[in-house]
């Protein structure tokens, strides 16, 4: 196959190729192992968490793998006991509308609390107001930041007072500002609607088959946050009986269509959590009640809260934001899903408690100071 | 280097070309549509065959193709228009693309074009593209007084195929349940669908699919092992070793009896293959037209029929890992 004047020169120049073919050979397939195991991991791994009966495959690895590098960052200091006579920030401070029950003490106390856990870097004017003297107005609610603030300090308080089945499913675990924001003014791993993300179609065309972080960069719709999580759309695609007989095109069935978008959202969960399908589900039957793990109803109640708080609390913040806080497409607030607390591990903060030093979020009524 | 034996070796390593073999004509006239010329290349060689053409396309052929091509193109100028007319972004997001089914609610009935309908007329052109083909390799096997093995092979794939674009849509009432085109949607399809009609592990039609599949693979393996390794007698002429059964075949059909107690005959095998091969798609397509038709959940239909162990130990971490308390 090769011209003859390659085959002569051959003939003429016997070489050994074989030495070095084996030689690149090996070296090569000894860098192609080695990058193998660099990229997915030891094979001989058996660091499994077992999460269901043997010879089910329910096993997830190991919960922990590595530290959450936002906890070392975490600022935190116990509530100061109420001085004789030490009055409350309401009586102090103009404008004090939500915490006006703390004391002056701890009211300072959580204040520079929220700067170290929102704004590090740019202090108290990130929400407060400088004056033309140099003073801070502390009470102007000029800064739509300040405004945003305490509707965020309500929605703590709301999530520990009412959502305390999921925050302290485990233990008592609680949320604070830093859960969400961690050193960051606007938190990371926010979302806002983005579709429809295919040009010139409609219908299930129209909303997947697009790399987008709303998709898990999956070819999956990326409308499931949007669609479960503020539109409350049901979740749950299958039949709980062998025959039904429902019709696609029927309203209110579950399409195949519908199941890509619930399994977009269980991809984001996973994510979201740094677990797999069986850290809730025994992947042979998803819908199945008596194979759920416990952590099924810890997500679950997480599901309710999510759709709580985006549609009572982020959402209707909108006409605060300017025009850069806004989403791309609609202009819609910020909202936000499990990864804005979760951030990858399957506890927020790894399970750190949040609230035990801060029971000023901890309940909309103030607490007494021992 | 003679440590190994060169012509021992996937490719081909010694070519000899000489006059085009141009094939015989017969009273069907199955030469009036062949090819005149012929080319030879050394590349093609490597791996089969030398010789190329001449080819007989004929009019299903020509239909085929055709049609085939719209589809391909319409599914394309799809994909380039979602992307805005833009190349790069073409083939960047190729495996993401697709040309989507209809949405549910137009069930039966033709979808406006951006919504399933360039989809529906892609689907019809495929429909005789591949029905088209398979009227070319029927009436080229009676031209050249074959047996049809090849065409009915083909139409157990075919099977499959109508069921998932034809026979199902209809009996579902709705278009919307086709396969997407495009790479990774096609897949996406194959999971939800799965998940959809609650496991289709626990379908036994695809349990049986799966079987055939996996025993194709196997019998291919292991008759073309056993082939070469008796080519050394002769066995690479399997047609003389059917009909005259010589030291080749003994000693392969010995060498199996000795395994496992059984082996396939010289022509038995090649039944066998066919058969597991057609099968794969026969089961398939009966487990696929069962599926959302006469069974909505395959995993309650199975433990209704005592196919699905019930495992008695709890579910949740806390349980085995006491230290994650």
């Amino acid at each position: 196959m090769f011209p003859k004047w390659f085959n002569d020169w051959n003939n003429k120049n016997p070489t050994d190729i074989y030495g070095p073919a084996i030689l690149v050979g090996t070296l090569g397939g000894a860098l192609f192992v080695a990058a193998m195991v660099a990229s997915y991991g030891q094979p001989f791994n058996d660091d499994f968490t077992q999460t269901g009966p043997r010879g089910t495959g329910m096993q997830i690895a190991a919960l922990t793998v590595s530290t959450d590098p936002s906890i070392a960052d975490y600022y935190t200091e116990e509530p100061y006991p109420r001085d004789e006579g030490e009055p409350l920030a309401g009586e102090v401070y103009e404008n004090v509308q939500v915490l006006g029950g703390v004391t002056d003490g701890n009211f300072n106390r959580l204040m520079n609390a929220m700067t170290n856990w929102v704004s590090p870097d740019e202090g108290c004017l990130y929400c407060h107001v400088e004056t033309a003297d140099g003073d801070i107005n502390y009470a102007s609610d000029d800064n739509y930041t300040k405004v945003v603030s305490r509707r965020m300090i309500q929605m703590t308080q709301y999530i520990n007072e009412e959502w305390s089945d999921h925050v302290n499913a485990n233990a008592e675990v609680g949320v604070n500002c830093y859960t969400c924001h961690r050193g960051q003014a606007v938190p990371s791993d926010i979302w806002f609607r983005i579709d429809p993300v295919v040009r010139d179609m409609e219908g299930w065309g129209g909303v997947q088959n697009r790399a987008t972080p709303l998709s898990q960069f999956t070819s999956l719709p990326s409308d499931a946050l949007y669609q479960y999580l503020f539109q409350t759309e049901p979740i749950n695609v299958h039949d709980l009986e062998s025959r039904v007989g429902d019709r696609p095109s029927d309203e209110g069935v579950a399409t195949w269509q519908d199941t890509e978008r619930t399994y977009s959202l269980m991809n984001y969960f996973s994510n979201s959590l740094g677990v797999n399908c069986v850290f809730c589900h025994n992947s042979r039957a998803f819908y199945d009640p008596s194979q759920y793990t416990p952590q099924w109803s810890t997500a679950s109640l997480g599901i309710l809260m999510v759709q709580d708080l985006n549609i009572d609390y982020l959402d209707p913040l909108g006409p605060v934001y300017p025009p850069e806080r806004l989403g791309p497409v609609y202009a819609d607030a910020p909202k936000a899903a499990c990864k804005t607390c979760h951030k990858g591990y399957n506890k927020p903060m790894q399970g750190l408690n949040v609230i035990a030093d801060w029971p000023e979020l901890a309940s909309s009524e103030p607490p007494v100071y021992e | 280097m003679s440590w190994w034996p060169e012509y021992q070796n996937i490719f081909t390593q010694v070519q000899v070309q000489g006059a085009p073999e141009m094939g015989m004509d017969n009273e069907n006239q199955i030469a009036r549509e062949r090819t005149e010329k012929t080319t030879f290349s050394a590349l093609v060689g490597v791996l089969g065959n030398a010789q190329l053409g001449p080819i007989y396309l004929g009019g299903f052929g020509v239909v085929s193709l055709v049609t085939g091509t719209l589809w391909l193109n319409i599914i394309g100028f799809n994909m380039l228009s979602q992307v805005g007319w833009s190349i790069p972004e073409f083939i960047r997001q190729l495996f993401w693309l697709a040309l989507e089914p209809p949405s549910p609610e137009y069930g039966l009935r033709m979808p406006p074009l951006n919504d399933g309908g360039w989809f529906m007329i892609a689907s019809f052109l495929l429909l005789v593209s591949v029905l088209s083909w398979w009227a070319r390799s029927y009436s080229l096997a009676q031209q050249h007084k074959m047996g049809k093995h090849v065409a009915w092979a083909f139409g157990a794939a075919i099977w499959l195929f109508l069921v998932l674009g034809l026979f199902r849509p209809i009996l579902m009432g709705s278009w919307s349940e086709m396969v997407p085109y495009g790479i990774f949607p096609h897949l996406d399809w194959t999971t939800a669908f799965s998940i959809r009609y609650g496991n289709l592990y626990y379908n036994p039609f695809h349990a049986l699919s799966i079987v055939f599949l996996y025993g194709s693979v196997l019998l291919f393996a292991m008759h073309g092992a056993t082939i070469l390794a008796v080519t050394r007698y002769g066995g690479d002429r399997e047609l003389e070793q059917i009909y005259d059964r010589g030291t080749a075949s003994e000693r392969a059909g010995l060498f199996w009896r000795w395994t496992m107690g059984f082996n396939a005959t010289m022509e038995g095998i090649h039944r066998w293959a066919w058969w597991f091969a057609v099968l794969t798609p026969i089961t398939g397509g009966i487990g696929i037209l069962l599926t959302g038709t006469v069974v909505d959940n395959w995993f309650i239909w199975a433990q209704e029929h005592y196919f699905a162990p019930t495992y008695l130990e709890p579910y949740g971490y806390e349980v085995y890992v006491p230290e994650a308390n």
